[in-house]
């Protein structure tokens, strides 16, 4: 499945400039482009084809409205960052394509699936008919691609009380948990095959509660793509000498067109941050800000908006945004203080070539980087 | 000032009005219109920062509802419930007085998806009732719900509106009556903006406040420049260049992203131990000594236009917001002084027109003891 094994785990320093043998150890596996096969699933007229239009379209979330249904599959390939492109596969929810999915084409769609992101609506009112497509879904699946991740997304919460939301999905998760485990435990009671590896082994699910009107979407989305970098390692090591060097309070990286949050890092300080669900919020912020700019020059909404923002709050923090490398915006977040402002900012774009690697495939070599990111007072 | 009210409305004589209306100290804003016309949603949207969405949930409402607004000017918001007529109740008269009184503007609102006929002549007999005993309330009507509309549709609705309103009045012999319409919905800034021109005319001394500003763009060479109340959105002044929905809209939502970070980043207490960190080596200052600006400030550069914007806040309340000309973000430091030039001017202004004697007589004379106080 994965392309990436413990060698590149093993170099956690690489970033920093420590061992050379390692670090170009991470260089080889860098190199490899990553496509992975996403498929996104549910009933006719759940949301899936609004969320991947909002994800990664950049359409707002009203304008939704005018997409029609999908028919059969409609393939996409999204270049996410430089070296991972997903492989979407947005598959019509009419009943008669899932059959078809079910049937002739079972071997073609579910094998060598990386994600499954199977959407339901929560309003929709046959809610025993969703389920047992689900099984069938969910057994095709384990079937032909057994280590494949699986994302439920209960969809359209904004429909729901706000009160009553938190039970509603409760109640939700649980009937598809025991559904999930129901249906691997048919897929294995057919193949004796697989008796070999225990059959209680639960599927890799994650349920979200999700609407395109709140940051929830961004939430789950975050999360299925946050598993599929590749490099995630070495992205999390070398933001974390960054935000050290700098004397930062968090580190956000984001993604250019979809603003989801590729990696971020937090300092002790910033863990007591009680807003838990700020990543979310950040994307959804600086995405509807990308929305406002568009309007407001006139281009188009996928192209880049914003190239440089600083806030600096009197004393209590000061925090700048700006375009990092091609494919990524970076937030830091910094403790009040002019000097420490400048210099940070100066030892971000110092520190641009470290991340390089995140625009594609070739590398380009890093001697001589970490020498140019110096201490603060520098 | 109650007894003047009383008086007048004793005698049904018109006494001389005075040059300023009663809008010192708190001015009302009061909600008017028909039931599901979407007053309670416009204040909860407007007022409340409610997301549009969410109003689906809102629930009618039975009796008035007061808010207090604490801003630069101390507002009330008091919220009508559609079914009652306050002028035809068999059950229970109203005390006009406590309405009426300190009102700074009627609000009405006008449900423009649905048939508005009944609308239009609850409107006109409010007027009707109001200008024989308060001729200086500015009544403002709200068409309200034209997202879904194409914009002839709504030209021609205003258009309708307009003109039933006033052939309804010249009939009964008013002329020239304070009224004003604006096309709102919630789903977009209309909302906002007709605000904002509702409480630009309560605002003792605009003409300064907009001076100022004209001169500041004139000077740093801003394209635009507008004064937010940063709760509201509202703005409450702007330079005199023509109006631009675009740059308000771009400014609006400038001073929403700052307000989402400063909930996120900057509204918990740091630690004892950050501090003394960050005032210890190589700093060796009191952190307040290390920022330059005890306000928020912030900048951002578009990529596009390259046409940087730039946000002050002025005080607990107010932000000056401005969309600066191409390439003028090397020319920092000066726009920076000029800014600070004026926002110590505001404060000043804002210093000098608060209103200081005012506001105890009206808390003993008209404010019910039940009201929320700022």
């Amino acid at each position: 499945m994965s392309y990436f094994d413990t060698t590149t785990a093993a170099a956690p320093a690489a970033g920093a400039g420590g061992d050379s043998v390692a670090a170009s150890a991470a260089h080889a596996q860098l190199k490899k482009v990553k496509k992975q096969k996403v498929l996104l699933m549910g009933k006719s007229g759940s949301g899936k084809s609004s969320m991947r239009s909002i994800i990664f379209s950049n359409y707002l979330a009203r304008d939704t409205r005018r997409l029609g249904a999908t028919i059969d599959i409609d393939l996409s390939h999204v270049k996410f960052l430089g070296n991972l492109t997903l492989n979407l596969w947005d598959c019509g929810g009419q009943e008669a394509f899932m059959e078809n999915y079910l049937s002739q084409q079972r071997a073609h769609v579910f094998s060598n699936v990386g994600v499954l992101i199977y959407v339901f609506d929560i309003e929709s009112r046959d809610v025993e008919r969703d389920l047992a497509t689900y099984v069938n879904i969910v057994s095709a699946l384990v079937q032909y691609s057994r280590e494949a991740k699986i994302f439920v997304l209960i969809h359209k919460m904004d429909l729901i009380q706000p009160m009553t939301r938190e039970d509603v999905f409760e109640h939700r998760a649980v009937l598809v948990r025991r559904k999930t485990s129901e249906a691997v435990a048919i897929v294995h009671k057919q193949t004796p095959s697989a008796a070999s590896t225990p059959p209680d082994t639960p599927p890799n699910l994650q349920l979200f509660a999700t609407s395109i009107w709140d940051q929830s979407l961004y939430k789950a989305w975050a999360s299925i793509i946050h598993d599929l970098v590749p490099n995630l390692s070495v992205i999390e090591t070398q933001l974390a000498s960054l935000g050290l060097a700098i004397d930062a309070d968090e580190i956000l990286l984001f993604e250019r067109t979809s603003f989801l949050v590729v990696s971020k890092w937090t300092s002790r300080e910033g863990e007591r941050n009680p807003y838990g669900d700020r990543f979310e919020r950040m994307s959804n912020i600086l995405k509807s800000w990308k929305h406002t700019c568009s309007k407001y020059t006139g281009t188009p909404r996928n192209a880049e908006q914003f190239s440089d923002f600083e806030y600096k709050m009197g004393t209590t923090f000061s925090m700048f945004a700006t375009k990092f490398t091609t494919n990524t915006y970076i937030l830091v977040c910094m403790p009040p203080g002019e000097a420490r402002f400048n210099s940070a900012k100066l030892n971000v774009a110092a520190a641009r070539p470290w991340f390089k690697f995140l625009d594609g495939p070739a590398v380009p070599t890093q001697t001589g980087v970490a020498a140019a990111v110096g201490t603060p007072d520098g | 000032m109650e007894n003047r009210q009383r008086l007048q409305k004793k005698d049904g004589v018109k006494v001389p009005d005075p040059t300023t209306p009663q809008t010192k100290g708190r001015p009302r804003l009061l909600l008017m219109g028909q039931r599901r016309s979407g007053k309670s949603s416009i204040s909860s949207v407007v007022f409340h920062k409610l997301p549009p969405s969410e109003t689906l949930f809102l629930e009618s409402t039975a009796r008035i509802q007061k808010d207090s607004l604490n801003s630069f000017m101390e507002f009330q918001v008091w919220d009508f419930p559609g079914q009652i007529d306050i002028f035809d109740n068999p059950n229970f008269t109203f005390d006009m007085d406590a309405i009426f009184g300190e009102i700074g503007a009627l609000i009405w609102v006008i449900d423009a998806q649905d048939d508005y006929l009944e609308a239009v002549a609850r409107l006109n007999a409010t007027i009707l009732h109001l200008h024989r005993s308060y001729p200086h309330i500015n009544i403002e009507v709200f068409i309200h719900k034209v997202d879904g509309l194409s914009d002839d549709y709504r030209l021609d609705i205003q258009r309708d509106v307009t003109i039933r309103i006033q052939d309804e009045l010249s009939d009964q012999g008013v002329e020239n009556a304070p009224v004003n319409f604006h096309l709102t919905s919630i789903y977009n800034h209309s909302i906002f903006e007709a605000f904002s021109k509702v409480i630009q005319k309560l605002i003792p001394r605009l003409g300064q406040l907009e001076a100022m500003l004209t001169n500041l763009c004139r000077t740093c060479r801003f394209e635009k420049a507008y004064l937010f109340d940063v709760n509201t959105k509202i703005y409450i002044a702007t330079d005199n260049t023509p109006e631009d929905m675009a740059s308000y809209e771009i400014c609006s939502d400038y001073v929403d992203v700052i307000i989402d970070f400063t909930e996120v980043y900057g509204s918990w207490p740091r630690s004892d131990q950050w501090r003394d960190r960050l005032e210890a080596e190589p700093w060796t200052q009191q952190l307040d000594d290390q920022v330059a600006c005890e306000w928020a400030e912030s900048g951002m550069v578009l990529a596009d236009a390259r046409r940087p914007i730039m946000l002050r806040e002025v005080d607990r309340f107010l932000a000056l917001v401005a969309i600066m000309k191409e390439g003028s973000y090397d020319k920092m430091p000066q726009i920076n002084m000029n800014v600070d030039v004026v926002v110590k001017g505001l404060i000043e202004f804002f210093e000098i027109t608060k209103p200081k004697d005012v506001v105890g007589t009206v808390q003993g004379g008209l404010v019910s003891p039940g009201l929320v106080q700022g």
